[in-house]
């Protein structure tokens, strides 16, 4: 199976022909998201539960969360899922090279994401706005504010660890790439992970207004 | 054939009833071992008849072609929906009971804890591993946990709750019955879990009083205060032997050379015997390393603390 | 691949060779051999644990072990037979084998995920098992908090370990559903596939749905154990009963993992051994369905007594007896299949009828179980301990041996010994009813679960039901034994030594590479034995 010919728009043995194998993988990664919307959903159902117990706590916890890095590291989301699109959009049409540079600029907006959140929580762990019994922030007001700091990680440190495997597998799709392996009756892999890639800025676009910015 | 004189009261199955509430779980558990028997003995005494009748008798046997029928589909999914019904609202009914207790009921506090269950009256009286409850008087328990979750069970009482550390739950009953009855602890919680015992005295109104008004360990010289507590707080974890329980045997304790997991090495005199009990990881001896014990710190009096060590002294 | 000459001596077992060949294979059928392996491993394991807790229940007080070793056993068991036995013992293992050939197609919709399934299995075990050698755990299966945040740090190798193999699950769960939608042979809808797909069909929808909750409540208790984040935490504002319903969201459609297939396997096995048609197909197709959806509701009935609120307490009830309507239904069909039937005695009917006998006994109990007032008493008592061994031992257990004798033949291409497997049979269901029948008695006179010692007046029944422990691990043995002696000496099988109608039937005994020299075309129901 390992010695198909993927160029020439061949398939695994057990499909009847490539576009069975084509929608095939679609419908096992949309399955996949499935799982990932549900192990996230987890942790909204903790969100939603602590911030009705505690809502003073979770309106402190915003306010040391600075709105711009969100807004920004929102904006650097969306342009990278619209350069995914590109990427998909060229290789279907053969453009291996546009197809290429799509996709490093998608890889490019990860790192920004991934820097701006290291900025972040360096921040915060310098002023000892750390998760649950390692809170250590004098001026707090409410008593359990280091909750709201566990959630806080424990959102943004899932999804963080998301947008790493999601570059992981950019950067496979564009060694790929760069191969000249996909065309346009062979482009699954980008495709797929395109799927992958457009969730995790989705759950990002919910994490953004439910941490940052609570009144 | 001990599930027939199940549904009266006496059975041999479940334990004695000596609550408001035993009687009517016992009738609805009779009706549910009833109409479980029927069930048992429709679908199994059904399949292994049509197994005997049916046997095949030659390689080339024909069968019937049967895919369905409706009627029969109907009601099988019916009948036992109607019957799944019944239980749903019959248990639904005694829970509902179990919930609520009378505003006139007797509060008493408690605590549980790695691995017993102390009982707080409002008078000021505390109890541990043992309590006493007027019968015929409805009793409200309002229980919490100073460490993990514990479960507090009264089979004869044929009730149960957990309790939780941080949050008040709550259980009630009116005994019917003077006697004393096992309290289980149901929930995981560790070592001790299944050590975690304590009874319930039922008395009556004016026996529960006379005790209430007792000093527990009036007359009593040092060495019976010690044993008593050692009685209901200690022997969960602790023999009376020198064999190792879960801590050590507490035979030839005192004064014996002790080597500590730091490395140094003293000499188990009343001071370490009294450090041991109030705070217990400072010192600990070598084989003992996984072993975890309570802090008494708070728990006991200084009279109790004394009366424990005196106790341990004897122990030769 | 395939070559143009049918060469019939070539087989998926002979057609590469070297253990290399069997551990990079992609060929499901191979994938599931070595589930197989692995899973018989892990239940040997678990089972000595069994046995050994039997061993020290003997007498009251000490027996064997003390109290902190009794409480590892009896973690290790519980984990170990879940989440490494009954979880992959149908799906991964017989699932892997037989779905694909049953739906008619080549292999599963994505072998190398197949394969990466069994090593994410070998890893999350290897990593359970490593925390033996730190301390080990003594939570329970369960990791209720806070005890578990309390306790050694060994705990942690195992919920991480479980985290692993819940990967596992979630990618076969995720391979069967895109093969059952994408695979079909031609002619096959979804009401001409056999019920053993249904049944593999429904568990993979909750395996899809339910086990990234576990994930993330497994990690949570990790993060909560290293970085105390307090989610479960009362003194940092956290809720340690919100572990619970987290576990429970998971491991309540979890049971449902485990007993579904093993109700697919049954139908096959009925109507195979009737020789007639299975009555009242859809139905049965549907409630596995209706099982599968249901069974993310009922969580709570697992915490009537655990503070959860009054009115979660009567909805979880109310819903859980729903769940009692389709298996009644399903229990109903079975037995109206063998009316009018030619009833073979195999083994594997034997086997199918001592799943009807303790899966209805398991079946009534759980309705008691979901009776709230009558729940408060049982509740963790060794009520529930028999209910839910007659439930996965005498429900899935008996399924998945049953399975693993009809379809011997057609994995290995030899017959097993008829004798041998009733002997198994006669040990395992004798000693099954023994060892768990007093429990019940035992539970309704109020001895709790997960108790190292207990009252005296326990201890007759308690010592009955150790005697049936060790019956039923002679049972077992005798099948190991059938097992080994059928590999090594067995007579060669037909294709259909059954005279079973489903398609993987229709090919060689054992199957070739491919599955089938020609793509088989379906043209009417799985069971049409006229």
């Amino acid at each position: 199976m390992n010695t198909v010919n993927r160029t020439a728009g061949e398939y695994a043995h057990h499909f009847e022909n490539a576009d069975h194998e084509f929608e095939t993988s679609k419908f096992g990664i949309w399955l996949f998201l499935c799982t990932e919307v549900l192990m996230f959903g987890g942790l909204f159902v903790a969100y939603f539960l602590f911030s009705n117990l505690y809502p003073e706590t979770f309106v402190e916890g915003a306010k040391y969360l600075d709105w711009k890095y969100g807004a920004i590291n929102t904006a650097v989301l969306l342009l990278s899922s619209f350069t995914m699109v590109l990427g998909i959009y060229y290789a279907q049409n053969n453009n291996t090279k546009k197809c290429v540079t799509s996709l490093s600029i998608t890889l490019v907006c990860g790192f920004i994401f991934m820097f701006i959140k290291y900025l972040e929580y360096a921040h915060k762990i310098e002023m000892g706005l750390l998760p649950g019994e390692m809170f250590s922030f004098a001026e707090a007001q409410s008593s359990n504010l280091g909750l709201y700091f566990s959630v806080y990680y424990m959102m943004t440190g899932l999804h963080g660890s998301h947008v790493l495997v999601g570059m992981g597998l950019i950067f496979w799709c564009i060694l790929r790439a760069r191969k000249g392996e996909f065309n346009s009756k062979y482009y699954t892999p980008i495709e797929c992970v395109g799927l992958f890639w457009h969730l995790v800025d989705l759950i990002w676009i919910y994490l953004f207004p439910l941490l940052y910015l609570i009144d | 054939m001990f599930w027939l004189n199940n549904a009266h009261a006496g059975n041999t199955f479940m334990p004695p009833q000596a609550s408001n509430f035993a009687e009517s779980v016992d009738s609805l558990y009779g009706f549910l071992w009833y109409a479980s028997l029927i069930s048992c003995i429709l679908v199994i005494g059904g399949f292994v008849y049509f197994a005997i009748k049916y046997k095949r008798k030659t390689e080339n046997d024909q069968t019937a072609y049967i895919a369905h029928n409706t009627t029969l589909e109907f009601l099988w999914s019916f009948i036992p929906f109607v019957v799944f019904l019944v239980v749903f609202a019959w248990g639904w009914k005694i829970f509902y009971d179990m919930k609520r207790a009378p505003e006139n009921a007797l509060e008493i506090h408690v605590v549980g804890q790695k691995w017993n269950w102390d009982f707080l009256y409002k008078s000021g009286k505390k109890q541990t591993s043992e309590f006493t409850v007027p019968v015929n008087t409805p009793i409200k328990l309002i229980m919490s946990s100073r460490d993990v979750l514990h479960s507090f069970y009264v089979p004869a009482f044929r009730i149960k709750q957990d309790v939780i550390p941080g949050r008040y739950t709550s259980l009630w009953f009116t005994a019917t019955k003077e006697g004393r009855f096992n309290v289980f602890c149901t929930e995981y919680c560790g070592t001790g879990h299944s050590s975690m015992l304590a009874h319930v005295n039922v008395v009556s109104m004016s026996e529960y009083e006379e005790w209430l008004a007792n000093d527990p360990y009036k007359g009593l010289s040092m060495v019976e205060v010690g044993q008593k507590i050692y009685q209901s707080r200690c022997i969960a974890c602790h023999n009376l032997t020198a064999e190792k329980k879960i801590g050590p045997g507490f035979k030839g304790l005192f004064a014996s050379n002790k080597t500590f997991t730091d490395g140094t090495t003293g000499v188990a005199n009343e001071a370490y015997i009294r450090e041991s009990i109030l705070m217990p990881n400072a010192k600990k001896s070598v084989g003992y390393e996984n072993a975890v014990m309570t802090s008494f710190q708070g728990q006991l009096s200084e009279d109790e603390i004394a009366g424990t060590v005196e106790f341990i002294k004897t122990l030769k | 691949m395939s070559s143009a000459v049918i060469d019939k001596s070539k087989n998926y077992i002979n057609h590469e060779k070297g253990l290399w060949s069997w551990l990079t294979t992609l060929d499901h059928k191979r994938i599931g051999i070595l589930y197989m392996i692995t899973v018989m491993a892990f239940f040997l394991i678990g089972g000595i644990f069994a046995m050994l807790i039997r061993t020290e229940l003997f007498t009251a007080g000490k027996t064997i072990v003390d109290a902190a070793q009794y409480n590892q056993l009896m973690t290790f068991h519980g984990a170990i037979m879940v989440f490494m036995v009954i979880i992959p013992g149908i799906p991964a293992f017989l699932g892997n084998f037989f779905l694909p050939l049953q739906l008619g197609a080549k292999d599963v919709a994505f072998p190398r995920v197949n394969l990466m399934s069994w090593y994410c299995l070998i890893v999350g075990a290897a990593i359970s098992f490593f925390s033996l050698f730190y301390h080990g755990a003594d939570t329970g299966w369960t990791f209720y908090t806070p005890y578990s945040i309390k306790t050694d740090n060994g705990t942690i190798l195992l919920v991480l370990g479980a985290f692993v193999m819940g990967f596992s699950s979630i990618l076969t769960g995720l391979n069967f559903i895109a093969t059952t939608h994408r695979l079909r042979a031609p002619g096959m809808g979804f009401f001409e596939m056999p019920l053993f797909v249904w049944g593999l069909y429904s568990t993979a929808i909750i395996q899809v749905i339910a086990t990234p909750v576990l994930a993330i409540t497994l990690l949570l208790l990790a993060a909560e154990k290293t970085m105390g984040i307090g989610f479960f935490d009362p003194a940092l504002g956290g809720d340690p009963v919100l572990f619970q319903h987290f576990f429970w969201f998971y491991s309540h459609p979890a049971v449902y993992i485990m007993i579904l297939p093993a109700m697919g396997i049954i139908s096959e096995l009925i109507t195979t051994y009737s020789r007639k048609v299975i009555f009242g197909y859809k139905a049965i197709a549907f409630s596995s369905v209706g099982i599968a959806a249901v069974s993310f509701f009922v969580w709570g009935h697992h915490m009537f007594v655990s503070g959860q609120s009054e009115v979660a307490g009567v909805i979880f009830s109310f819903l859980t007896m729903l769940v009692g309507v389709p298996t009644a239904i399903k229990t109903f069909n079975w037995v109206a299949t063998m009316y009018k039937g030619s009833i073979q005695f195999q083994s594997p009917m034997l086997y199918a009828m001592g799943f009807l006998f303790l899966f209805t006994i398991g079946g009534v109990t759980g309705v008691m179980l979901a009776t709230m007032a009558a729940d408060v008493h049982f509740h963790d008592t060794y009520f529930v301990v028999a209910h839910f061994h007659y439930v996965m031992v005498g429900g899935t257990l008996m399924a998945i041996m049953g399975g693993i004798y009809h379809w011997f033949p057609k994995m290995f291409g030899k017959m097993y010994s008829e004798l041998g497997a009733q002997l198994s049979f006669a040990f395992i269901f004798v000693g099954f009813n023994v060892t768990f029948f007093p429990q019940f008695i035992l539970g309704a006179q109020g001895m709790p679960r997960r108790y190292f010692d207990y009252l005296p007046a326990f201890e007759p029944l308690n010592q009955i039901s150790s005697v049936g422990s060790w019956t039923i691990g002679v049972g077992f043995l005798i099948g190991l034994w059938v097992i080994i002696h059928g590999l090594l000496r067995g007579e060669k099988a037909p294709d259909n030594p059954w005279g079973a109608k489903t398609l993987e039937w229709q090919t060689t005994s054992p199957p070739p590479h491919e599955n089938f020299y020609d793509q088989p075309k379906v043209t009417g129901g799985p069971y049409e034995y006229r």
